[in-house]
């Protein structure tokens, strides 16, 4: 059986999820802030994936979601660059604290 | 006991995956950055294979190395950069945010650290592609098929959100 225990797994993941917070919360470069997302994600997936193995009742549900999970964050990624896109087109700038127009 | 192999590896792998999201973090160039995550991904793939998710690994490596790599640096590309452009104010509200995150891992962190559950043998490892299959095929049937419609509607969403507008050029000018 496995002999690294759930909660090295789970403070991974709890690292990781911590470092996409700060980074989608500090960068002022929207792409940046689209990639912190994708890794907050990812972070969950390790806990997704870990608690199918490792958890109170093994099961591929775990897997399962977490396939959902990748699904979504892909069209996730997808819509947000598009967006992304657009919203440079009118602002020439990719700077989050220039896109203030809800602001006023 | 607690230095086996697998204990060696998981270490490796958490130390790549933490030490790519701190150069994200710290980079100044923005292909830099994405560079770093890609290590990160990678690494989280490793992770998935120590758990016997070998089915997930490789759809990791694909989807996230490959797909979404691609795509952040294409954003890049197509976007002006003025780089290194990290400001220097600010840096009160960064230091106040990084002390929320703290807290914030501190409190999960007590949540989790002594968390163990009894382990019960499982049979994840044996043919993990073909019960992932089933699975989907039985239980998750109406939730796979959602997920089509997601994809059609991101794909048809992002094409529409992107698309240069012609008319409103126009009129613009």
């Amino acid at each position: 059986m496995s002999t690294v225990p759930i909660s090295a797994y789970l403070t991974l993941a709890l690292v990781l999820f911590c470092i996409g917070l700060f980074g989608a919360l500090t960068k002022r470069n929207t792409v940046i802030v689209l990639i912190s997302i994708e890794l907050m994600l990812n972070a969950v997936n390790i806990n997704l994936v870990a608690f199918s193995k490792l958890g109170m009742a093994p099961s591929i549900d775990g897997q399962v979601f977490a396939l959902f999970a990748i699904a979504v964050a892909a069209a996730e990624a997808a819509v947000g660059l598009a967006i992304l896109i657009a919203l440079y087109r009118n602002r020439k700038s990719v700077n989050i604290d220039e896109f203030n127009t809800l602001k006023n | 006991m607690i230095f086996s192999g697998e204990f060696l590896i998981f270490m490796l792998l958490a130390l790549i995956a933490v030490m790519g999201g701190v150069l994200m973090i710290n980079l100044t160039k923005v292909v830099h950055m994405v560079v770093a995550l890609v290590f990160t991904f990678v690494s989280i793939a490793g992770i998935f294979v120590l758990l016997s998710a070998e089915f997930i690994a490789a759809v990791q490596i694909l989807i996230y190395s490959g797909a979404v790599t691609i795509i952040m640096l294409f954003g890049i590309m197509l976007t002006r950069h003025n780089d290194e452009s990290e400001p220097k104010t600010g840096r009160l509200r960064k230091i106040l945010l990084f002390l929320g995150v703290l807290g914030f891992g501190v409190v999960f962190y007590i949540g989790v650290y002594n968390v163990d559950f009894p382990q019960a043998a499982n049979t994840l490892h044996e043919n993990n592609t073909e019960q992932i299959g089933i699975a989907l095929y039985s239980k998750y049937i109406i939730p796979f098929e959602l997920t089509s419609v997601i994809l059609l509607v991101a794909l048809i969403g992002a094409i529409v959100l992107a698309k240069r507008d012609d008319q409103e050029e126009a009129d613009k000018e």
